[in-house]
């Protein structure tokens, strides 16, 4: 009796397994890692580095403008009289390794920088909720020193940021960023400004379309270290992808266009009108084959 | 009590032969989109695939975001713009091989096949037929199709900016070989 029972279970299984019409779950689902990509359209957000990066032997072209402040009024067409301008190139040594130079018209400043991702968001096998790079750049001003009497060294030209970047992408439509950020300036005007900076930049962006996003970043610069008079960088701005090209169109109070700068030189104010309209152009060129 | 022991192993011997199921983790799909400005490649190594040779059931899983590109920026776009790899995250196929009677797994040879079922990308379920052929050597059973889709048919969408770098026809080719499921 107890063996038929037990045979007649058996059939009973037999049947299930025979009826099973879902074939693919009888394998089993293997888990992998799956990296959260595109947090935001590019490397940059507006000013700030986002934690995006350059992939492995791509070169990415960027033009950038800012043109004159929109409170310059009709004489100076509302800014577009004037343009600064920064010529710059980013390279991907690897995915996670990326190398950039630039020049900028306005103080005639070359600058460099180094961007390495140290953590990668991910979900399913590793999980990992935030994206961080590690960045460094140093910007070197040619223009001539304001005062030819006393003792130029060539190591007052210099100045240095390092970045914590540090970002998770919350859902397909929006994506936030911190990053505190450390400028170190050689040379100061003023023994009342420090010569290292210290300030927290917040950046996000919502994602409008497929290829559209609406972006924002504001630095707070922690009080008295900077002459009165400078001001919090805030910009607002407004990407379009399409294929190799990023459009990055803004408004924002910085002129510079490099950390150094637009950390802790931003002078316009938006309650004023001290806005400048600007662009970023972005390029990408595959210059390696991958296998 | 000897009757209940064979009817056991008749029970268990059954349950073998309708198991019979061969399967793959790593199948290959790849795609090749040919337009007028710009010929793309991508190939999925990760694709698993499972047929019944009784029944002739045959489904296919592939996870959109293992399709690996030339270019970086082509996977991303492709994950992010084109196929909307978050939203959804897979593509299946659920069909039937018409004519399974005709292979014989037991001998060495070229099977011709006729494939029907319905494939899922993107969201969206299409009914699809192709050919494939099987080769069956040493007890292994190699797959192999080819099948063309309309991109427009799985509601992707081809900006008119890129409409010479994005071909509205995409080629796949599909090539699996299989093991015997235990």
């Amino acid at each position: 009796m107890k063996y038929t029972l037990i045979i007649f279970l058996l059939c009973i299984g037999s049947i299930q397994v025979h009826a099973q019409d879902d074939l693919l779950s009888l394998l089993e689902d293997e888990e992998i890692v799956n990296y959260t990509i595109a947090s935001f359209k590019t490397n940059r957000i507006i000013n700030l580095h986002s934690i995006e990066h350059t992939g492995a032997g791509v070169l990415d072209v960027k033009i950038s403008h800012r043109f004159g402040f929109i409170s310059g009024g009709i004489s100076e067409l509302f800014g577009l009289d004037q343009a600064s301008i920064r010529i710059g190139g980013d390279f991907g040594i690897t995915d996670r390794f990326m190398v950039g130079f630039g020049r900028s018209s306005f103080e005639k400043t070359i600058d460099g920088f180094l961007k390495y991702k140290i953590l990668r968001q991910s979900s399913g096998k590793r999980k990992m909720p935030f994206t961080a790079s590690i960045f460094a750049s140093s910007a070197i001003k040619t223009t001539r020193f304001q005062d030819p009497d006393r003792e130029n060294l060539f190591s007052s030209r210099m100045y240095y940021t390092y970045q914590l970047l540090m970002g998770r992408k919350f859902s397909e439509g929006f994506s936030f960023q911190l990053s505190p950020t450390l400028v170190h300036r050689n040379l100061v005007k003023t023994s009342s400004e420090s010569n290292d900076v210290f300030a927290l930049a917040a950046a996000g962006r919502i994602k409008l379309s497929r290829r559209t996003s609406l972006n924002a970043e504001y630095i707070y610069v922690l009080p008295d270290q900077l002459a009165p008079g400078f001001k919090n960088s805030l910009s607002v701005g407004f990407d379009i992808e399409t294929g190799g090209h990023v459009f990055q169109l803004h408004f924002t109070n910085s002129t510079s266009m490099i950390e150094k700068g637009f950390v802790t030189e931003t002078t316009g104010d938006w309650a004023d009108g001290d806005i400048h309209f600007g662009f970023n152009v972005s390029r990408v060129f595959s210059l390696k084959k991958s296998e | 009590m000897k009757k209940i022991g064979i009817c056991t192993l008749l029970v268990f011997v059954f349950l073998q032969i309708t198991a019979q199921k061969y399967y793959t983790k790593e199948g290959v799909i790849s795609f090749y989109s040919n337009a007028p400005l710009e010929k793309i490649t991508a190939t999925n190594t990760k694709a698993t695939s499972i047929f019944d040779m009784e029944t002739g059931a045959i489904e296919w899983a592939i996870l959109i975001k293992a399709f690996e590109f030339k270019k970086a920026l082509m996977e991303e776009h492709f994950n992010e713009n084109y196929l909307e790899s978050s939203k959804y995250p897979k593509s299946t196929f659920k069909g039937t091989i018409k004519n399974i009677q005709q292979i014989d797994f037991s001998k060495d040879g070229e099977y011709m096949t006729n494939i029907v079922g319905r494939l899922t990308i993107h969201g969206v379920e299409k009914e699809v037929s192709t050919e494939a052929k099987f080769t069956v050597s040493n007890g292994k059973i190699i797959g192999q199709s080819e099948l063309t889709v309309l991109v427009a048919d799985y509601n992707i969408d081809i900006p008119a900016l890129v409409r010479d770098n994005i071909a509205k026809e995409v080629l796949i080719n599909i090539e699996a070989s299989y093991e015997l499921l235990r």
